[in-house]
């Protein structure tokens, strides 16, 4: 399954925040962008199921586009800069020049994979929220992420009337 | 207790809350030319926040009062009865009410509702007839935009439905034979969800999340009828909770809603007074009116106030297919079947049946659910202790093991009303501005629980029929879920010792004091109650338009 720019685009618009986006090409515009970008992508990369093809287009642009019109841009810029310090603090290189596997141990070392996600709790916590829940929230509300699955229009996806009433995904 | 009649009130009539009775009585008045006031405990939300709601909803880490900002000191309670009720679960504070995280569905009350004495002798009559709300009914739907398709039960129509209802699901399909084979028709399922353009809101675009939010606007929410309200010249009053009504010298009529308002208290005067609360805070707000001359409550001569407190038990019965069951495509379920909506037939007591769309949890909800390492272990996950969550192919999994494949079956039944099940003051506890905060106290009893064990064999058999494996019960009779409705705490009747209000609707006591809620119901049956409070409010409209003018 291909995730695109149209995707991420229809995951702003179904939370409505990202509305004012829709239909606009939302790309990193400034350094700092693309490498919250990179990591954010880095991340997705590995929370991802392999069958997800297209990952980077879509993270560009859903994750543009929520840091632009979300009240939580700034924790969400916070957590992926923590990431990215745990990185260089134990690999040497910033968390999207990490091999997944590394990534893998990054996010273990920071217990984010043990923590229960809470955007005001502790770091880990907030990286769960923020970044890895989020990508989790915005691949299984759009159709790519669901058709993984056969539900090809998700709860929080408005894709009309005509799927369930179908027997299998068109 | 404040001397002088209404003199120079501030308005024709206060109504007091905002969800469906309130919203349709103020439009129905104020297009009519009555100057209303309506007073809202809660804010006034914004509708392109709904999307951000929708998304509380999904998330696992918000809870289903967290979606419409239930909680607090402001929404305290207590619940002392062997049902450990969760109120705030069941209602939302705001412009809308409880509306806004409904589930719009709307079946009609039966004509053997409003005569359970005479018929099967159990419980009591209601002092008017399916006949007399049937006009009403009519009404209901048109202005909540029913979608639906007449079936062969229940009452007879005097018009079809005003929009087309939305077509069976995969899942029905699958459904339809296994009923059959139980002697059983699934018919479809009346909804307040635009099945086409309606009202200037849109059809259903299928988000999928309409309980407890509709980001789109199809479910209808009192806020439409609040808007055409205003539209008239009604005033609306968010975040004014009335802590007490006042009435005259002579304990004849109430002269003022005494609320609560930017850290002060105000008073409204009105010719007439209307509670539009639900069926929890409008038997509280009476008893919180205690004066002198009514030591034991507003409107409660009768002692019933709080009172024969009903709410819907239900069952679930769930199983697995070999096949795609095609879940979480659309947010509601789209059929049921009344043919056991009939006392004397099938299982003993009224019932209704009805398949699932949404079995299992949705897709997001599984992919970003944490689990604990208790639970793994017991799923035999013996690497639970030593690592984490883990993403990529197992969220995959998870997602496909919980939300699809699922069927699963509900019914829910009609409780008896038991004067021992009561909404009462706990004066121990207060809420934000001092008031006692009402404690819920009931015990689901024998007739309705008798009811579901009856029907819980039935749902097996459907499923059974339906081919589905791992069929188990995952709600039962004995702890049952609600349907969140609240009925019966200021019951209507004939009779001043053994109701609060008149069958007009007017509190016995008080010459203009009115109740429009599920609380004048005098029997539960086992339809959701909305339609039947927007009929009941539509009658009462008249007559208070009548008397106004």
């Amino acid at each position: 399954m291909r995730l695109s720019r149209r995707d991420a685009l229809a995951a702003l618009a179904a939370l409505g925040g990202g509305a004012r986006g829709a239909g606009a090409l939302l790309e990193a515009r400034t350094s700092a962008e693309r490498e919250r970008v990179a990591t954010m992508t880095a991340v997705a990369e590995v929370v991802y199921p392999d069958a997800v093809d297209g990952v980077d287009e879509f993270v560009e642009t859903y994750a543009v586009g929520r840091g632009r019109s979300s009240d939580h841009g700034e924790a969400r810029r916070a957590a992926l800069a923590a990431l990215d310090d745990r990185a260089e603090r134990e690999h040497a290189r910033a968390f999207a020049a990490l091999p997944p596997a590394r990534r893998r141990v990054v996010l273990r070392s920071m217990g984010v994979d043990r923590a229960h996600p809470n955007p005001d709790g502790t770091l880990s916590e907030r990286v769960r929220h923020y970044v890895v829940d989020d990508l989790l929230y915005a691949l299984f509300t759009t159709p790519v992420g669901g058709r993984l699955v056969g539900i090809e229009n998700p709860p929080g996806y408005p894709g009309g009337r005509e799927a369930y009433q179908r027997g299998e995904p068109e | 207790v404040t001397p002088g009649a209404d003199a120079d009130p501030d308005a024709d009539v206060c109504v007091v809350g905002s969800g469906p009775a309130g919203a349709i009585l103020a439009a129905s008045l104020a297009t009519r030319g009555h100057d209303v006031v309506v007073l809202e405990a809660g804010p006034r939300f914004d509708f392109e926040d709904r999307p951000e709601r929708m998304e509380r909803a999904l998330r696992p880490t918000s809870e289903r009062a967290d979606v419409w900002e239930m909680g607090g000191d402001r929404d305290a309670y207590s619940t002392s009865g062997a049902v450990d009720y969760r109120l705030n679960d069941a209602r939302v504070k705001g412009v809308g009410g409880t509306s806004l995280h409904w589930g719009a569905m709307t079946p009609r009350f039966h004509p053997e509702d409003f005569e359970m004495q005479s018929r099967h002798g159990v419980a009591e009559d209601w002092p008017i007839s399916y006949a007399d709300l049937e006009p009403y009914y009519v009404r209901a739907e048109r202005e909540m935009g029913v979608a639906g398709e007449a079936s062969r039960f229940g009452g007879p129509r005097s018009a079809p439905y005003p929009l087309p209802a939305h077509p069976f699901s995969h899942a029905d399909e699958l459904f339809a034979e296994a009923f059959e084979a139980v002697g059983a028709e699934l018919h479809h399922c009346p909804r307040a969800i635009n099945s086409e353009p309606n009202d200037g809101r849109s059809q259903c675009v299928g988000f999928g999340t309409c309980t407890p939010v509709c980001p789109s606007g199809a479910k209808y929410t009192a806020d439409v009828h609040v808007r055409e309200a205003e539209a008239a010249g009604a005033r609306v009053i968010a975040e004014a909770p009335v802590q007490r009504l006042e009435h005259d010298g002579a304990g004849d009529r109430v002269v003022a809603a005494v609320y609560a308002k930017g850290g002060t208290e105000r008073r409204l005067r009105a010719r007439t007074f209307v509670l539009a609360a639900g069926g929890v805070e409008s038997p509280r707000l009476l008893l919180n009116s205690a004066s002198d001359r009514y030591p034991d409550g507003l409107a409660n001569s009768s002692g019933l106030v709080g009172r024969r407190f009903v709410d819907h038990p239900g069952i679930t019965v769930a199983g697995r297919l070999d096949e795609p069951t095609r879940q979480h495509l659309i947010g509601f379920g789209t059929s049921i079947t009344e043919q056991f909506y009939d006392h004397d037939s099938g299982p003993e007591g009224s019932v209704i049946i009805g398949p699932d769309n949404n079995a299992g949890q949705a897709p997001a909800t599984t992919a970003l659910s944490t689990r604990p390492v208790a639970g793994r272990l017991a799923d035999g996950d013996l690497l639970a202790p030593f690592e984490g969550d883990r993403w990529g192919e197992a969220v995959l999994e998870r997602v496909r093991a919980e939300s699809t494949g699922q069927v699963r079956l509900s019914a829910w039944a009609e409780p008896l009303p038991d004067p021992d099940n009561r909404v009462a003051l706990d004066r121990s506890t207060t809420d934000d501005h001092g008031n006692p905060v009402p404690d819920v106290s009931f015990a689901v009893g024998d007739h309705a629980r008798g009811t579901l064990e009856r029907v819980e064999p039935i749902l097996h058999r459907i499923l059974d029929a339906l081919g589905a494996d791992a069929v188990e019960t995952v709600v039962g009779p004995d702890d049952p879920w609600f349907g969140h409705h609240h009925v019966g705490t200021t019951r209507m009747g004939t009779d001043p010792g053994s109701s609060v209000v008149r069958p007009d609707l007017r509190t016995h006591d008080l010459a203009n004091l009115y109740v429009s809620s599920s609380g004048v119901f005098v029997t539960a049956g086992a339809a959701n109650p909305t339609l039947t409070i927007a009929a009941l409010t539509l009658r009462l409209a008249d007559r208070l338009h009548d008397r106004l003018s």
